[in-house]
């Protein structure tokens, strides 16, 4: 040992020194002299974003000696600030704990144990298996000669938590192997808010960004748990209520963010629409909505058709109901005298009726798709209103048949009185919250709405969204600062796997997936889905420049630029129909990309009986996740239902590469792509999903090269030739961004949607994503800190559309271009230059006056106002009432949910008539209310995440940083319902429903009050649905709980409302834990009819 | 030689000065403020990254949302969680009905009846819910290590292990602790603790090695609602007062510091809080006091005593005096 001078030692430098009593400078250890911090000393710092929730803060990642050793919060982010809550601190962990995966696990048909098998050999194994599944599942035409051109004997789920990058080539290499069932995440979570923006703004995302909210004066939180499930976007609520802003959390429960607002309202889960249709109804009773803000932009005045029926007068009813199919044919819910087409929904239902319209183009041949059973709500009108002009309106709002009056009679049975006997919310609370809204919205004061999947997963969930945009547009709050609606995603880039959509009925940009129809050309498919006025009159456009990306010279105008490539849809191909086209024996081969179906999909029993039926599966995650290991030591096993000898499913499990060991982009839940640069090399067998899908392709074409088949054309025809880099071949990720950016004919990247062609002299894989790699430069990751420019931060990576942040900014200013006040200035008309200037950029034609007008005939873009301020619409205006596009009506409409304890006050129209069902032997539904076997299912359920975990828990539950916080699965109810119940606080209890029955600790906390609901108390019952088996903190799964019974617009399910039983003590195990179900059913009398009915 | 501990450790002189580092930096610390605080536990996540603190058992304990329980030398931070039939200043929570007919109330079994024996789910003033009275609040706390400015553990630790750093935080140094443990029952807040798998003490560093290349504590740093701040403690107290005034001004009247007095027992706290209720409720003691404050009052008698013993010694032995 090295000889040290006395001088060091401490009880010299005790002596010597001023620290006499040597308990500071004299006693302190080489060790802690010698103390550096790791970020100071790392070899770089690699900038990233946090691949848990959608908030997207932005991440410092520090390497050292190619390790990451320290991930921390980007102080320069605006968004952030520095900031991550606990998952986005524990991301050290999940990236580099010794729990992960990192060898390919292989199960063969009827094994009991893994065995090993090197990723080559995999990925070859991998291919053949699509080729051949493709193969002998292969569909060309329906019986009627309708083109399909695609296999339903393939699936793939997941994206939403992978790069923007990623779920391009897994969209674009599914297709072109005619897999048509490609889902994600965003279908269960958010694909309701997709419906209720997008049919009434344009834009099915999120209006307005995180910053933005600081400037609210009024913040009414439903539907979502901010402060838990996103805390740090919950900086900027904190920071309007410190401006004086009144917050206001509408929940079923008192959580972490009822804790900081000003007012918590407790509501019945699943009543949203009575409530926020009773503040409707206050709105325009009492005449306070904004006038000039309705009359300028919004269809207030446009006269409906005049066979239009409301729910007035049919009893819960619109006109067009067929009882037969469930669905309804929308024709009478038109504009008088013209057709339009909605900017999101469901867009080819008029296919026919638009042919017909069409009078250079009669007779054009057309099929209803909805003979399929698709419950689509495809349906033909014979319609022969205009398909362009101007719909005509009544300025006064007087005319009866005015959206405005339509409207006024709709909403008038949701009174205050009603309020309360539906949600449970006394007059008196109700009004307050009225006040404070009404208070703080016009011209000086703006009030914004925040939601999550408290709204979404309904079997109305569509209609939740609406009731809200309907509101904040009769306020005046859309498109100003401070207002909008915060949709609030809870996926790293669950916006971005629905804008570049890994989703069964969107192509990239939310361009429809075409329906199968007899010899559609590619100009049948824009007639009938495509507006005639605005920004999706370019939908040609926009769809030939896909088609340019996707397959390159051989997609020409002579062949319609590849169209009949397009794999076909024929009605619904959703998650939960793959589901049952795996129980019946259609779907045979499955891609779990990043997504835990069997705990985080509705009736998770139901997800595992399907793979069971699988040849087979293909898991590429982080961890050893539950739909990895369902057929070794699944509930289904335990029980004997299954026996793993007699399961005949393959299954490889790929372990997947973090976030810190790829490029990408995330785009975050304000529609912001973020770069996140590689950090490091992934290890082992660990690669991305870009690497995965691209040598995927790479192998298949190799294996097809050479085939004559017609059905091989489209995956050779295939432009599939990145560039790769580093030891293990990983594509170039920015090659793909500039694909989905798009170039000219000279090869220049493109800047703007603007520039593209309909001519195929453009190539842009993602319309509204252009201009990300505008001059060739990622604007994604660029990163100007948030101190060195403007609140907006305009330079902070890029938000779709046009690096717009708040979107109809236009309807910030007056109809003649002035702010509508100096508090509220955001956007204006400035007359000197002739342009729109302001905070942002203007989510407007830059020079259009306001006072334009244009010529009569005009049509697409030239056809749009100097006050239309919603760009993306038919009219250009904010639909208050929607003529079409939401298949269960043009107005919000108050049904109980599927499984309710409660009857209809309202109407005698139970539940949603034109909801999704799916009766299965595995999914039961309850009675309802009054009808007899209900009172065995007493309580209401209601679904949620706690901040501690994230989703199914693959990201967190094996992350012991996280398992230790939240270590076990509880339920939370009252000290009245434990009481009721003989629930022992900390002890068991039991949940039963018709699907399953699980065991969960039980909280007794009166955060959960019980309501009183119409001179009844109704219970609720509080699960968080992150457990499952595997992982370092285990339990059971709520979704066992759940049912498949589906919102008809975007197929969502009803997880956020259903009805239950509770009991002390655990769950019955084995065989028992069947009996204890059957025994609940045959008690409540329930057959495979229950809760059917229409 | 009887030695003045207090007088040594500075009195009301900054500690860092006191402990003989010439022209320390200001002295730094925390203000936690939990009327912000949302109970993400970020601290704590945050905190065992950057330290490498591990993790310490997956025990369900029913308390709210708390499952670390207390601070321990696997937990230097530690968010508590309190529901109280107790109003938040002018919140409107709206829990329950406030008038629920008799035969409801009944068959609810009464909102009064169950005792969940929640720690602190009552007020110390006794103060118990009516069932009309519904009032609740939730509140949240991050814990954490005071670094005081008297700190006890540093007082009885033998070996040096403990130290106070020139930015007047107090750290455990790991290569120094012989795990005598001495300072566990030191500390009159009961923060250090023994790791069972070394035996050596461990807690809150204040990030120290962060702190010696100028960023600030990793828990301060990750907080998404800024409930943790880090700064000059002076600067910190002046915020915290104004903080304070906010708050009383916005109706929230039970809004106070803790730990923020250099008068207090322990001269004032590094890392002081501001709350909404008693300490007591959020498990901190109501008026710390460095157990070491009497040391040298008793060394000063265990001295006096001993010399009049040995007086006493002599006078019964010294030969002349027998006489």
């Amino acid at each position: 040992m090295r000889q040290l001078p006395i001088g060091s030692w401490p009880v010299w430098r005790q002596l010597t020194g001023a620290d006499r009593t040597g308990r500071a400078a004299s006693v302190k250890s080489r060790r802690s002299d010698a103390l550096s911090a790791r970020t100071a000393s790392a070899d770089r710092v690699v900038k990233s974003i946090c691949p848990y929730c959608a908030v997207g803060c932005a991440q410092n990642v520090y390497v050292r000696d190619e390790r990451v050793v320290q991930i921390e919060g980007d102080p320069d982010s605006p968004i952030s600030r520095g900031r991550l809550c606990p998952k986005g601190a524990a991301s050290l962990q999940l990236t580099t704990d010794s729990g992960r995966l990192d060898k390919v696990r292989y199960r063969p048909p009827y094994g009991t144990q893994w065995q090993d098998l090197d990723l080559a050999t995999a990925m070859e194994m991998i291919a053949d298996r699509v080729i051949r599944t493709r193969r002998e599942t292969w569909q060309w035409e329906e019986e009627d000669g309708g083109l399909l051109a695609r296999t339903m004997g393939i699936a793939s789920l997941g994206g939403a938590t992978l790069d923007n990058e990623e779920n391009y080539l897994i969209k674009k290499l599914f297709t072109a192997l005619g897999v048509v069932q490609v889902e994600n995440q965003a279908r269960v979570c958010h694909s309701s808010t997709v419906i209720g923006l997008g049919t009434s703004f344009g834009r099915g995302g999120a209006t307005t960004f995180m910053q933005d909210m600081q400037h609210a004066d009024c913040i009414i939180i439903e539907g979502s748990n901010f402060a838990e499930a996103h805390p740090v976007g919950f900086q900027w609520v904190l920071a309007a209520k410190a401006r004086g802003a009144t917050v206001i959390h509408v929940d079923p429960r008192f959580t972490r963010t009822s804790a900081l607002a000003d007012l918590f309202v407790p509501i019945r889960a699943g009543t949203d629409v009575a409530f926020l249709g009773g503040i409707i109804n206050h709105v325009l009773t009492e005449g306070k909505d904004f006038r000039e803000y309705v009359l300028a932009y919004t269809n207030a005045a446009t006269i409906i058709d005049e066979r239009f029926q409301d729910t007035e007068d049919l009893d819960g009813l619109f006109s067009g109901f067929d009882p037969q199919s469930h669905q309804y044919a929308e024709e009478t819910w038109q504009y008088e005298g013209v057709q339009l087409v909605s900017a999101s929904g469901e867009r080819d239902n008029q296919y026919m009726a638009r042919q017909a319209a069409q009078i250079d183009r009669p007779g054009s041949p057309g099929r209803d798709a909805g003979e399929h059973g698709s419950g689509e709500g495809e349906k033909h009108g014979s319609g022969t209103a205009a398909l362009d002009g101007q719909a005509r309106r009544d300025p006064t709002l007087q005319d009866p048949r005015c959206v405005y009056q339509i409207l006024r009679r709709h909403f008038s049975r949701y009174t205050p009185e009603m309020v309360e006997r539906i949600c449970g919310i006394p007059p008196e609370v109700f009004a307050e919250v009225c006040r404070h809204l009404v208070d703080n919205s016009g011209p000086e004061r703006t009030s914004e709405f925040v939601y999550a999947v408290g709204w979404t997963q309904h079997t109305d969930g569509s209609q939740f969204i609406r009731s809200a945009s309907i509101l904040q547009l009769l306020l005046g709050n859309i498109g100003r600062p401070g207002g909008g609606i915060q949709a609030l995603r809870g996926h790293a880039s669950i916006q971005g796997s629905t804008d570049i959509p890994t989703l069964f009925n969107l192509l990239p940009g939310y361009i429809p997936m075409p329906h199968a129809h007899k010899a559609q050309t590619l100009d049948d498919f824009i007639l009938a889905d495509a507006a005639r006025k605005g920004f999706w009159a370019n939908m040609r456009a926009y769809l030939v420049s896909l088609l340019k990306a996707w397959w390159g010279p051989a997609a020409r105008a002579d062949n319609d630029f590849c169209f009949n490539y397009l794999p076909r849809i024929t009605g619904s191909h959703s998650h939960y129909d793959t589901t049952l086209e795996q129980l019946g024996g259609t779907c045979k081969g499955y891609f779990l990309l990043g997504q835990n179906p069997a705990v985080g999909s509705a009736n998770s029993r139901m997800q595992r009986f399907g793979m069971a039926n699988l040849d087979w599966l293909v898991v590429r995650d982080l961890n050893m996740i539950e739909s990895a290991t369902w057929w070794k030591d699944g509930p289904e096993i335990e029980s004997g239902e299954l026996v793993t000898e007699r399961i005949g499913t393959e299954v490889f499990v790929l372990p997947a590469a973090a976030h810190t060991e790829k490029a990408g982009s995330f785009t975050n839940t304000n529609r912001l792509l973020q770069w996140h640069h590689q950090a490091v090399e992934p290890t082992d067998d660990r690669r991305s999903d870009l690497w995965f899908m691209y040598h995927l392709g790479r192998i298949i074409r190799q294996k097809l090269a050479g085939s004559t088949d017609p059905m091989d054309r489209p995956i050779l025809d295939l432009t599939w030739d990145y560039p790769t880099t580093g030891s293990i071949a990983e594509p170039v990720a920015e090659a793909v961004l500039a694909e989905i950016n798009g170039w000219n004919s000279d090869g220049r990247p493109l800047s703007t949607y603007t520039e593209l062609a309909d001519d195929g002299s453009t190539v842009c894989g993602c319309w509204i994503y252009c201009g990300v790699y505008s001059d060739g430069v990622n604007q994604a990751a660029r990163r100007k800190p948030a101190e060195e420019q403007s609140w907006v931060s305009p330079e902070w990576a890029w938000a779709w559309p046009a690096n717009r942040r708040m979107l109809y900014n236009r309807a910030s200013a007056r109809p003649d271009g002035r702010p509508w006040s100096e508090r509220k200035k955001f956007v204006w008309w400035d007359e000197e230059v002739g342009r729109w200037t302001g905070y942002d950029v203007p989510d407007f034609e830059p020079t259009k006056r306001p006072d334009y007008e244009p010529p009569d005939g005009a049509r697409g873009v030239a056809a749009l106002r100097g006050t239309d301020a919603f760009i993306m619409q038919a009219d250009g205006l904010g639909w208050l009432y929607t003529p079409t596009g939401v298949a269960d009506g043009p107005l919000p409409t108050h049904y109980e949910p599927q499984d309710s304890p409660m009857d209809n006050l309202l109407y005698r129209q139970q539940r949603n008539p034109a909801r999704l069902l799916r009766p299965h032997e595995h999914n039961r539904y309850h009675p309802n209310g009054s009808q007899r076997g209900a009172q065995i299912f007493p309580y209401v359920v209601t679904t949620y995440r706690l901040t501690e975990h994230f989703t199914a828990g693959g990201m967190s539950r094996h992350t012991p940083y996280l398992a230790e916080l939240q270590p076990e699965f509880f339920c939370e109810v009252s000290p009245e319902l434990a009481a009721e119940r003989g629930l022992v606080h900390a002890d068991w209890a039991t949940i039963v429903t018709a699907r399953n029955a699980i065991e969960a600790r039980v909280l007794v906390t009166e955060r959960v009050a019980p309501l009183h609901v119409d001179g009844r108390i109704i219970h609720q019952i509080g699960l968080p649905f992150h457990w499952g088996p595997n992982g370092h903190s285990r339990g059971d799964a709520a979704n066992e709980l759940t049912s498949i019974s589906l919102d008809p617009n975007s197929h969502i399910q009803e997880s956020k409302a259903l009805s239950a039983d509770i009991r002390p003590g655990r769950r019955p195990r084995g065989p028992d834990r069947v009996a204890l179900v059957r025994d609940y059913q045959r008690r409540a009398g329930i057959t495979e009819r229950t809760g059917t009915e229409a | 030689m009887a030695l003045d501990l207090r007088e040594a450790t500075g009195g009301e002189r900054d500690p860092a000065t006191a402990g003989g580092y010439a022209e320390p930096p200001e002295r730094v610390g925390f203000f936690t403020d939990t009327s912000v605080c949302i109970g993400c536990k970020a601290c704590e996540v945050a905190c065992k990254e950057w330290n490498a603190v591990p993790e310490d058992g997956l025990l369900f304990t029913g308390m709210s949302y708390d499952n670390t329980g207390s601070l321990g030398a696997d937990s230097w931070r530690h968010v508590a969680f309190i529901e109280q039939p107790r109003r938040l200043g002018r919140q409107e929570t709206h829990l329950a009905p406030t008038e629920l007919p008799p035969d409801l109330l009944r068959s609810a079994g009464g909102r009064t009846a169950v005792s969940l024996g929640l720690p602190a789910s009552a007020p110390p003033d006794g103060h118990v819910a009516a069932a009309a009275d519904m009032d609740f609040r939730w509140l949240m706390s991050s814990d954490v290590c005071k670094h005081c400015t008297h700190a006890a553990c540093l007082d009885v630790c033998p070996t040096g292990a403990l130290f106070r750093t020139e930015f007047g935080t107090v750290v455990v140094q790991e290569d120094v602790c012989n795990g005598c443990g001495y300072c566990v029952p030191a500390c009159p807040y009961g923060v250090i603790d023994k790791r069972p798998s070394n035996g050596l003490v461990s807690k809150c560093t204040l990030c120290y090695d962060r702190l010696s290349v100028g960023q600030e504590p990793a828990c301060a740093k990750s907080c998404p609602t800024d409930s943790i701040q880090f700064g000059e403690l002076a600067e910190l107290r002046e915020r915290a007062a104004g903080r304070v005034r906010d708050l009383h001004d916005a109706g929230v009247t039970s809004a106070r510091l803790y730990g923020a007095d250099p008068q207090d027992g322990v001269g004032g706290a590094g890392a002081f809080f501001l709350l909404l209720d008693e300490p007591e409720v959020y498990g901190l003691p109501p008026d710390p006091v460095v157990t070491t404050r009497d040391l040298p009052a008793m060394w000063r008698r265990a001295g006096l005593a001993a010399v009049g013993l040995l007086v006493a010694l002599a006078a019964v032995t010294i030969p002349g005096a027998r006489r």
